[in-house]
């Protein structure tokens, strides 16, 4: 008997190492894939003119479409911190560094994070679905069969139109952002307009703009290579585009905290 | 000519094709009959260079799909037609833009030129009236007319239908397989034809493979195959309950 259980104990183990190791191999081929998927998507690009009504097409679906969750969770945003802070800063009478606070947070962190997070739940999952549809109707094999590149038909035009459409919504997120706390200000903090907003306007710094930029590009491959691949290789039906369409919303939120935290660290962790 | 030498195909360790070898001549229709899930398209998918076999080789026109590069299967594809099941349109062009498509997106000729073979298609297969309705307000057969006009819109030299007639009408499956016949007749096309209907594998083929355990069991003229005298080929047939398939 103890031998046996010692035999079954060994083949679980051995089945628990198989699976892990498979999921680790699948993990690497896939991130292999999307990063061929991005590199390709770029190399395509050069046809984006050909296709511009299509990425036009894109981002008002990605884009347009989403700049009223943008605009309400940017508002709210911005309202929330600065009531926040500006009531802990407020007791120790420094509720003049609101907007200061104010403008660093939203440009150097929250515009592109939150509008990363938007989109993600809004184009991305979008994107995922849509292109897994595709995938398991036979529409993307029929593209094949046609001899039109599907990366060229499909992923080219929504990560360029992400890749436009982002910046503009992160300073669209930022400015509704700041006027949203601005609002709090005015109201509970006493603050005047004029004085808000000069401070906002000396808080601004070039290098915040441009990181802030930089990291919205970023999300930006990172959201629509990553649905897209996901909608790639999506199999099984109904159920394999639900699977593929989570782990894109999945995958994508946590690759951009993590770039989102690399490129923080880059910039203003003593590297840059 | 379409051939598959000794092509083994296995998914999850379960074999699904077994060493099937077949040769296609030019201008021939072809038939490929079997139950379902047999591996019957996955014979045209070989064909396709969508799936590269685990042995054998497959040859379009003796230049080898499997193992192709991206650029050659490209060239190879550009030779055929595929007719999905569901049709596998486009589902956010309507059914003209979806025929166009190949055309549009190889520039081949000018707005007017690519607009004129999109309507001689439509016409041929009488979906001019339905030429602007969108994929998801128009009936099943007429998504499978749409995907055959996208099919040959280029003009093919060879064509492959995944299930033709299924779910069709008996007047619109009359329909199909007659444009299948006028594409041979007329146009010298290759067909292969994946199909349950022996009503029209009989109507089109100019011979018909029987599939079977992922082996190519019996192969002839129509006339051959409703003589056999094999049991599974008589059973599958004649659509009976008892014999030696596992139903």
């Amino acid at each position: 008997m103890p031998g046996n259980f010692r035999i079954s104990y060994r083949r679980s183990f051995m089945n628990s190492v198989s699976a892990l190791g498979s999921r680790l191999l699948y993990q690497v081929n896939f991130t292999g894939f999307t990063l061929i998927l991005i590199f390709n998507a770029i190399i395509q690009m050069r046809h984006a003119f050909f296709k511009r009504r299509e990425i036009i097409k894109q981002m008002y679906v990605s884009g347009v479409k989403s700049m009223v969750v943008c605009g309400i969770v940017a508002l709210l945003g911005g309202m929330i911190f600065s009531l926040q802070i500006g009531l802990q800063l407020k007791t120790y009478g420094q509720s003049d560094f609101v907007p200061t606070m104010i403008i660093n947070v939203m440009n150097k962190e929250l515009g592109a994070l939150l509008t990363g997070i938007i989109l993600t739940a809004f184009s991305g999952a979008a994107m995922a679905a849509e292109v897994g549809t595709m995938k398991v109707s036979e529409e993307i094999d029929a593209l094949e069969m046609m001899s039109i590149n599907p990366v060229r038909y499909l992923v080219m035009p929504r990560m360029a139109a992400m890749m436009l459409m982002m910046p503009a919504l992160t300073i669209y997120t930022v400015i509704l952002g700041v006027l949203g706390a601005a609002v709090i200000c005015y109201f509970q903090l006493g603050m005047s307009m004029e004085s808000y907003f000069r401070r906002i306007v000396e808080s601004i710094w070039f290098k915040d703009m441009y990181v802030c930029m930089l990291k919205s590009l970023v999300f930006a491959v990172i959201i629509s290579s990553i649905s897209c691949a996901n909608g790639l290789k999506a199999g099984n039906g109904a159920l394999g585009v639900g699977h593929a369409t989570r782990v894109s919303v999945v995958s994508s939120l946590l690759m951009i905290l993590v770039s989102g935290y690399f490129i923080t660290s880059l910039f203003y962790g003593g590297f840059l | 000519m379409i051939e598959l030498v000794n092509v083994h195909k296995s998914f999850n360790d379960k074999k699904i094709l077994d060493s099937v070898s077949i040769r296609i001549e030019k201008g021939e229709t072809f038939v490929i009959i079997g139950q379902s899930g047999v591996g019957k398209t996955t014979i045209l998918r070989h064909i396709a260079g969508f799936f590269d076999p685990d042995h054998g080789d497959v040859f379009i026109d003796s230049e080898r799909m499997n193992g192709a590069g991206t650029g050659k299967k490209a060239r190879l594809r550009e030779r055929m037609g595929f007719l999905f099941q569901s049709g596998a349109l486009i589902n956010w062009l309507n059914v003209r833009e979806n025929v166009a498509l190949p055309l549009v997106e190889h520039k081949l000729g000018s707005i007017s030129e690519i607009n004129r073979i999109v309507d001689e298609k439509l016409e041929l297969l009488q979906l001019l009236d339905s030429a602007d309705k969108m994929p998801a307000d128009i009936s099943g057969g007429m998504k499978k007319r749409a995907g055959l006009a996208r099919a040959i819109v280029r003009n093919p030299s060879i064509i492959l239908y995944d299930e033709p007639t299924s779910g069709l009408d008996p007047v619109m499956s009359a329909r199909i397989n007659d444009m299948i016949t006028r594409m041979k007749s007329e146009l010298g096309v290759t067909s292969v034809v994946v199909t349950h209907d022996m009503v029209s594998a009989y109507n089109i083929a100019d011979r018909i493979a029987m599939l079977y355990n992922g082996s190519i069991i019996e192969c002839g003229t129509p006339e051959q195959i409703r003589g056999s005298s094999s049991p599974i080929v008589r059973q599958f047939i004649e659509g009976s309950l008892g014999g030696p398939i596992d139903v």
